[in-house]
């Protein structure tokens, strides 16, 4: 009898386990879970936070915020950040003042850990949104993140 | 014997008003099977791309939808780019079985698809032990892959291969004993007299329970010997990476890829015969249109394909004991009871019949 | 002399077979030798080492807060726990008391984490014995805890969300209403996975009664976790030494007795359930206060040592420090759950079929990377 009701319960429950992937086959049409990612760039936005890219953002006088105080590239485990600074004469106070020549950033070495956007002082590097990392030369991967000509925001002190 | 009903006959009779008989028939023969082998060699390829967009529908995804009109030229490219690779091989390979294995796998599954009744008329070779060769033929193919798993000198190929050999060796007498069961009902083994003797009700209906069990131990031992999951023992990629096919590649890999569809369409395609009254229509709505009769083959081979489909992308695969003790002590006892069963109903003609 | 040669003709063969380091089952770079007779498995030797990245050496140059980013590396699907205990491990050292909001987020990101955990391996046991749809139905639930990591702690794996003395930046204002969500929609789709596969009976025959793990032998061979929790061996860290929030939430320990493949996945399920209601314990009132405590910027340990352990999704992982008063640890172990749950495998393999070890894996969850660091 136990032989009967083995079948019995095999094919039962065989028949539930296919009724669950029924019900995804007929709801096909609006359960696909896929993004078709390159065709929804317009409208693939991801979240605030998510960590991208090291960027530092310029204003339209192309200013930014950063003092050149290192501290960003003390946390950062891996070298990925490498600050070229120099001493420069301050325009407003006249004394001689702490300036970055380069903010050399080197994307290839990050892990997107965040302790160095954690370390600012002066928020003056953010997470950019930008995915898109790849690029057929490696050494197009260590980027200077502030731009030419660029020089410290009046009033920001470290 | 009704000879017109096969294609072949008509093309000789045909090419007789400019050759000489000989000559007409072996010609015949040949542009048949080259008809035969394009469409059907097409014909796996899009069975291919509907079990991806069939398993894609299971898993909340969308499938292949680039190449072509939603995706439907997908397979193709893939037979182009596997048509361009390189054949790679093992070192000390039999060379000779390693080359020879996807032919046995893809010829044998090609000659089956000879004989099926597509529509009246419509049929390469009218042989008078249809289903006797369907069987034959279909247990050849079990040779290529132990040849392929054997010459491959890869031990994950050589257990791929020795299970498929107790496979097949197994599920071969659950596929012979349940077609053998609905013989019974029809007294021929040819496939057209099969065709025949359906006018008067499917071979479902007319012999009600012990047709269903038989039909459904014969969906179990045909998904066995196709060796798709849940009784994919032989390729069962989370184990042995890709089982008796992991050493070859190109061309000959798509050899074994695409037997194993037409193999699926070859099983779904004896049980539309047996089973479902092959192209005749249900209650017959479109009997004085015989030509529909591929759509109504077809359209019943399909869904008997989907349902493959389905067991295959919801059920785990068994274990290769587990395999042995479901053929040995449940489906082969079921079996031999169930043929006694429809012996007992012929003989009181307790059969329904229209 | 006849019969000898008789014999040979009969004799079975061992043979030698290499399970990775490239092979699905093994869910990364582990090599497994297996020596097999047919089908038969007689001896199972695993070859670890191909993922080493030395990270506990890496430890000693790092200061105490880049020291928890590499934790994500380790047990990636336990990324968060792995940071929390590296943070507890650093603020018991400091006698450090972190606000009860930390503690209150830790615990639900924690907890989160492990049905995040738990949802991968159920899709991958699912496609180790064969169903291979059972894959995207877990990615799928799991994808939206991954959206909930994403939006508050930045990254999706590696999160490095804990820092010590609490957390790098509050949850986002959506955070709470997103686990809401979640937890409704993941307690309709755990019935549907015992619909799919817990109670499918090819699975059950695949799984019940392989790879019997005694009580005992749990114990000896240091097992911890689900594994051990399946033997019978009450070993949930959570329960033992509650950390975090963990004192504040009520919890059953999912216990079973019967110690083979089955009663594994019965746990892990079970614990899926348990973690759904320690979420929900939680998350109506998370306190308020701040989300961190002010540490030093370079963080010294008093000179000691120092152990915290906290229960990862697949055991008992121990952070132990030696601090010599510097800024550095002069050294830090990781006692990792995957590598004292990879030792059982010889143990409970022999015997049985190749079949039988990939579920057998399957349910020892392995991270590759954990056991290797």
């Amino acid at each position: 009898m136990s032989y009967l009701s083995n079948i019995y319960n095999g094919i039962k429950t065989l028949l539930t386990g296919m009724s669950v992937t029924g019900k995804y086959f007929l709801n096909a049409r609006k359960g696909a879970i896929t993004q078709q990612y390159p065709d929804n760039r317009a409208t693939l936005k991801m979240f605030d936070r998510f960590r991208g890219e090291v960027i530092m953002p310029h204003d339209e006088n192309n200013e930014h915020a950063c003092t050149g105080c290192q501290k960003c590239e003390l946390a950062c485990p891996n070298g990925t950040i490498e600050i070229i600074w120099d001493r420069g004469i301050d325009e407003v106070t006249g004394k001689k003042k702490k300036k970055i020549d380069k903010f050399v950033y080197h994307l290839s070495m990050c892990t997107m850990c965040g302790l160095c956007i954690d370390a600012c002082p002066t928020d003056a590097i953010k997470w950019g949104q930008n995915f898109e990392n790849s690029v057929y030369d490696r050494t197009a991967l260590t980027r200077v993140l502030n731009k030419p000509g660029s020089k410290v925001r009046a009033g920001i002190e470290d | 014997m009704n000879i017109a009903l096969n294609i072949t006959q008509t093309f000789q009779d045909w090419l007789v008003g400019f050759m000489p008989e000989g000559a007409a028939s072996i010609t015949a023969m040949v542009i048949v099977a080259v008809i035969y082998l394009m469409i059907f060699a097409v014909a796996g390829l899009y069975l291919v791309l509907l079990e991806r967009r069939v398993a894609a529908w299971f898993q909340l995804r969308l499938g292949p939808n680039r190449v072509g009109f939603q995706g439907l030229l997908q397979t193709m490219a893939d037979a182009l780019k596997l048509v361009s690779k390189e054949l790679t091989g093992t070192d000390r390979a039999d060379k000779f079985l390693y080359n020879l294995a996807p032919y046995f796998v893809i010829i044998t599954s090609l000659m089956a698809l000879g004989i099926f009744p597509f529509t009246q008329g419509f049929q390469a070779f009218d042989i008078n032990i249809g289903i006797f060769f369907l069987i034959a033929i279909s247990s050849i193919g079990v040779i290529g892959i132990l040849l392929a798993g054997w010459s491959s000198n890869n031990k994950f190929a050589l257990i791929g291969a020795m299970r498929s050999g107790v496979q097949t060796i197994s599920y071969e007498l659950s596929i012979g004993l349940s077609l053998l069961t609905m013989v019974l009902l029809t007294g021929s083994l040819q496939l057209s007299e099969i065709v025949e003797t359906q006018k008067h009700g499917w071979l479902i209906v007319q012999g009600h329970v012990p047709a269903i069990i038989a039909f459904m131990i014969y969906m179990i031992a045909g998904t066995a010997e196709t060796n798709r999951a849940p009784f994919d023992m032989v390729e069962a990629e989370s184990e042995l990476g890709a089982g008796f096919h992991t050493e070859y590649s190109g061309m000959k890999f798509a050899y074994f890829f695409l037997a194993e569809f037409i193999n699926m369409f070859i099983i779904a395609c004896i049980a539309t015969t047996v089973f479902f009254g092959a192209w005749l229509s249900p209650f017959g709505i479109t009997e004085s249109l015989p030509w529909l009769g591929v759509f109504w083959f077809l359209l019943k081979a399909l869904i008997l394909v989907f349902l493959m489909m389905w067991f295959r992308w919801t059920f785990p695969r068994l274990r290769i004991d587990q395999l042995l003790s479901l053929e040995w002590k449940y489906l082969l006892p079921i079996n031999l009871i169930n043929i006694m069963l429809m012996a007992f109903l012929v003989w009181q003609k307790l059969t329904i019949q229209f | 002399m006849e019969t000898t040669v008789v014999n040979n003709n009969f004799k079975s063969e061992e043979y030698f077979i290499n399970m990775g380091p490239q092979h699905p089952a093994t869910h990364g770079v582990l090599r497994l030798l297996l020596t097999i007779d047919g089908e038969i498995i007689k001896k199972v030797d695993p070859d670890l080492g191909y993922i080493h990245r030395s990270i506990e050496k890496m430890c000693e140059r790092d200061s105490y807060q880049q020291i928890v980013h590499l934790t994500d590396r380790m047990d990636y699907l336990s990324a968060n726990i792995n940071n929390e205990a590296v943070c507890l491990a650093v603020e018991n050292a400091l006698q450090l008391e972190v606000t009860d909001r930390i503690k209150v987020i830790r615990t639900i990101i924690g907890e989160l984490t492990r049905i995040a955990s738990h949802c991968l391996w159920w899709g991958v046991m699912g496609m180790d014995v064969g169903a291979l749809t059972t894959y995207f139905y877990g990615f799928r639930d799991r994808e939206m805890i991954n959206d909930i990591f994403e939006e508050t702690c930045g990254a999706r794996l590696t999160m490095n969300y804990n820092v010590p003395g609490g957390l790098m930046f509050d949850i986002h204002p959506n955070f709470v209403k997103r686990v809401k969500d979640f937890v409704a929609h993941f307690k309709t789709k755990i019935p549907e996975y015992d619909r799919l596969l817990s109670n499918n009976v090819i699975f059950q025959k695949r799984t019940m009664g392989v790879g019997v793990l005694s009580k005992e032998d749990a114990i000896s061979f240091g097992v911890s976790g689900p594994v051990g929790r399946a033997s019978g061996y009450s070993c949930d860290v959570r329960k033992h030494h509650p950390y975090s929030a963990l004192d504040q939430v009520t919890f059953k320990e999912a216990l079973r007795t019967e110690g083979d493949t089955y009663a594994r996945y019965q746990v892990r399920i079970q614990e899926m359930w348990e973690s759904l209601s320690i979420i929900e314990q939680l998350i109506d009132n998370i306190p308020e206060g701040d989300f961190r405590v002010q540490t030093n910027a370079v963080i010294k340990l008093p000179k000691g040592e120092y152990y915290q352990k906290v229960e990862t999704a697949r055991g008992e992982l121990g952070v132990y420090i030696i601090s010599t008063g510097t800024k550095n640890p002069y050294r830090l172990k990781f006692r990792s759950p995957g590598f004292s749950n990879l030792s059982v495998l010889n143990h409970i393999a022999v015997g049985s079929k190749i079949a039988d070890l990939v579920a057998i894996m399957a349910t020892l969850d392995l991270v590759i990377p954990d056991i290797d660091r």
